[in-house]
């Protein structure tokens, strides 16, 4: 059976999934045999999130909207791996969290409006995280690390 | 014929970041369509006011992780400029390739990977055919994102966010093997590439509208330095470019939107070459020579054909410069810090980007503004698929959308760097 994974995207740069397409460079080939895609917006129509084995989270939350998708992601997976420091820990999305009080009421209008939560916050606030990549992006390197151990564990 | 139409497209594909599109056909005539970008604001202008300038470069590339390297630099010629600090000439060599190898995997991740499926009708790369064109094609655009990878990497340190390229020089250089390897590499893409631009060039969608073109033109099609031409004949300094454009807030997005002199217009790849194609290297107009005299044209979907020339210009421009470099191990230049204005005015893969940062005495950050390719060219994006769908209102609705998301593609909008900050006062 192929590793069904997902690759998602939140409040970010979107550095991370960037990486991602990177480390195809090296290995489309060889994880076409081993990987099904089924979520990855950069590259095919997104629709439904399906049922995966992994999931690859990169982005801070900061919507409520987020925080829905981000549920919904856990109870499809069977595991999450939070990749870069958006997922990881929030940074640099996270910078407003410690705005001075002048700052944070210039944005305030900007909050309400587009229905941003108070404070971006990591994914672990939220759901159960599995395993981490570390990176502001992550390395592509890293990433083809990660995948290939569970790829063996798959095998 | 359809008299009344509704098109929603929730979270597009195949574009970097996330937004939705809504048009409302009625008698035949488009009477709304919002570009409706999505994504999450994330506050840079007011993350980097108070900070010291030398925070500036590493988080102001955190905007976009696809075209980090031009936040970067563009961030960096702001405070150089505002420090009154002048670079080597190496400085500036390296500099150039570190951007043409980031418009080179830019330009690739595109057009390889969100636009190919459009020309061979299938929804991704990911079901491309194991065998055939569509098999080597994906080895090809492997191959050619890999070696803008590669010379990103030696130069920078890595792809994505580099490290190197500092405030006054660079950190660390490149061995004289993998200056080897980078042109031997960028070499075995040109065959790669030149096939690439057959392939944009034959492409039958066709959609044309008169446009003014606004692009930084030079004498050796570099993307760092030079005057804004526009097509309606200006010529301007760097430094005045804010002179000109100005700030349009779009109530259902989070991006604003910019127009220039109170008129709709178009940056990028498409932009460049209308307006300074005469300056390509001498062996992209050689090899390249019945594709560039298409332009210049008001075809937007010639943009990716133009950023498919880019891409061996790019090759071309770095192997010129790999071969004649002789590298010094220099030390980034000392900063005097002081208090000053600085514009720093480059080309991003997707067209102008404008820094304009002011320093106070202690090198604290008193203000930032920036003006992002992406929304530069939103309100023409917005109008062209007006245009476009009242064209083309006897397709069916599936087939209308899939066109008009083509032609969304075409101009490889970027929504992370169009949602950085929205002005405040707007309410």
């Amino acid at each position: 059976m192929k590793l069904k994974i997902g690759v998602f995207s939140f409040t970010c740069c979107e550095g991370c999934v960037v990486s991602f397409l990177e480390a195809l460079n090296k290995k489309y080939f060889d994880w076409k045999e081993k990987l099904e895609i089924e979520n990855i917006r950069v590259l095919k129509t997104q629709n439904e999130i399906k049922k995966l084995d992994i999931a690859f989270v990169e982005g801070a939350i900061s919507t409520e909207s987020e925080l829905k998708k981000l549920k919904e992601i856990r109870k499809k997976s069977k595991k999450i791996i939070a990749f870069g420091s958006g997922a990881i820990n929030g940074y640099p999305s996270n910078l407003r969290n410690n705005f001075s009080k002048d700052l944070k009421k210039e944005i305030e209008p900007l909050i309400k409006k587009f229905n941003q939560i108070k404070k971006v916050s990591p994914i672990k606030k939220f759901v159960k995280v599995d395993d981490e990549i570390e990176g502001c992006p992550v390395d592509e390197n890293s990433i083809i690390k990660k995948l290939e151990f569970y790829l063996k564990q798959n095998a | 014929m359809h008299k009344d139409l509704d098109i929603n497209i929730k979270n597009l594909s195949k574009i970097e970041g996330h937004t939705h599109l809504d048009v409302k056909v009625r008698n035949k005539k488009v009477v709304e369509c919002k570009l409706k970008v999505s994504e999450n604001k994330r506050f840079f202008r007011q993350a980097i006011l108070g900070k010291n300038f030398r925070e500036v470069p590493f988080i102001m590339s955190r905007i976009c992780g696809t075209c980090s390297s031009a936040h970067l630099l563009c961030s960096i010629e702001a405070i150089e400029k505002a420090l009154g600090l002048k670079v080597t000439e190496q400085t500036n060599l390296l500099r150039n390739l570190l951007i043409n190898a980031g418009h080179l995997r830019d330009h690739a991740m595109h057009l390889y990977f969100f636009c190919l499926p459009d020309l061979f009708k299938k929804d991704s790369v990911l079901d491309f055919s194991n065998e055939g064109e569509e098999h080597e094609l994906i080895h090809d655009g492997l191959y050619v994102k890999e070696t803008g990878n590669f010379l990103s990497t030696v130069i920078g340190g890595r792809a994505v966010h580099p490290f190197n390229a500092v405030i006054g020089g660079f950190l660390n250089f490149p061995s004289s093997e993998e200056i080897r390897e980078a042109i031997e590499r960028l070499k075995k893409s040109r065959k790669k590439i030149l096939r690439l631009i057959d392939l944009f060039h034959n492409q039958k969608e066709k959609f044309e509208r008169e446009t003014n073109f606004v692009a930084l033109v030079n004498n050796d099609y570099n993307f760092l330095k030079g005057f804004i031409k526009t097509s309606k004949g200006s010529l301007i300094k760097e430094e005045e470019y804010g002179e000109h454009f100005h700030r349009v807030v779009l109530p259902y997005s989070t991006a604003t939107a910019f127009v220039w002199e109170s008129k709709e217009y178009m940056v990028g790849a498409l932009a460049r070459i209308n307006l300074n194609k005469e300056n390509l290297n001498k062996n992209t107009k050689k090899d390249a020579e019945s594709y560039i005299k298409v332009f210049p044209s008001n075809n937007i979907f010639y943009n990716n054909l133009a950023q498919s020339i880019e891409m061996l210009n790019e090759v071309d421009n770095s192997i010129d410069i790999l071969e004649k470099i002789n590298l010094k191990k220099e030390k980034p230049i000392e900063v005097e810090i002081k208090e000053g204005l600085g514009i720093g005015v480059i080309e991003a893969p997707r067209g102008t980007l404008y820094y304009h940062l002011e320093l106070n005495k202690y090198g604290i950050v008193n203000n930032i503004d920036l003006c992002i390719p992406t929304q530069q060219n939103i309100i023409h994006i917005e109008k062209s698929i007006s245009e476009y769908i009242e064209k083309i209102l006897d397709k069916d609705k599936k087939e209308i959308s899939l066109s008009v998301e083509k032609l969304i593609r075409a101009y490889d909008p970027c929504m992370s760097c169009a949602t950085h900050f929205l002005k405040i006062n707007w309410v």
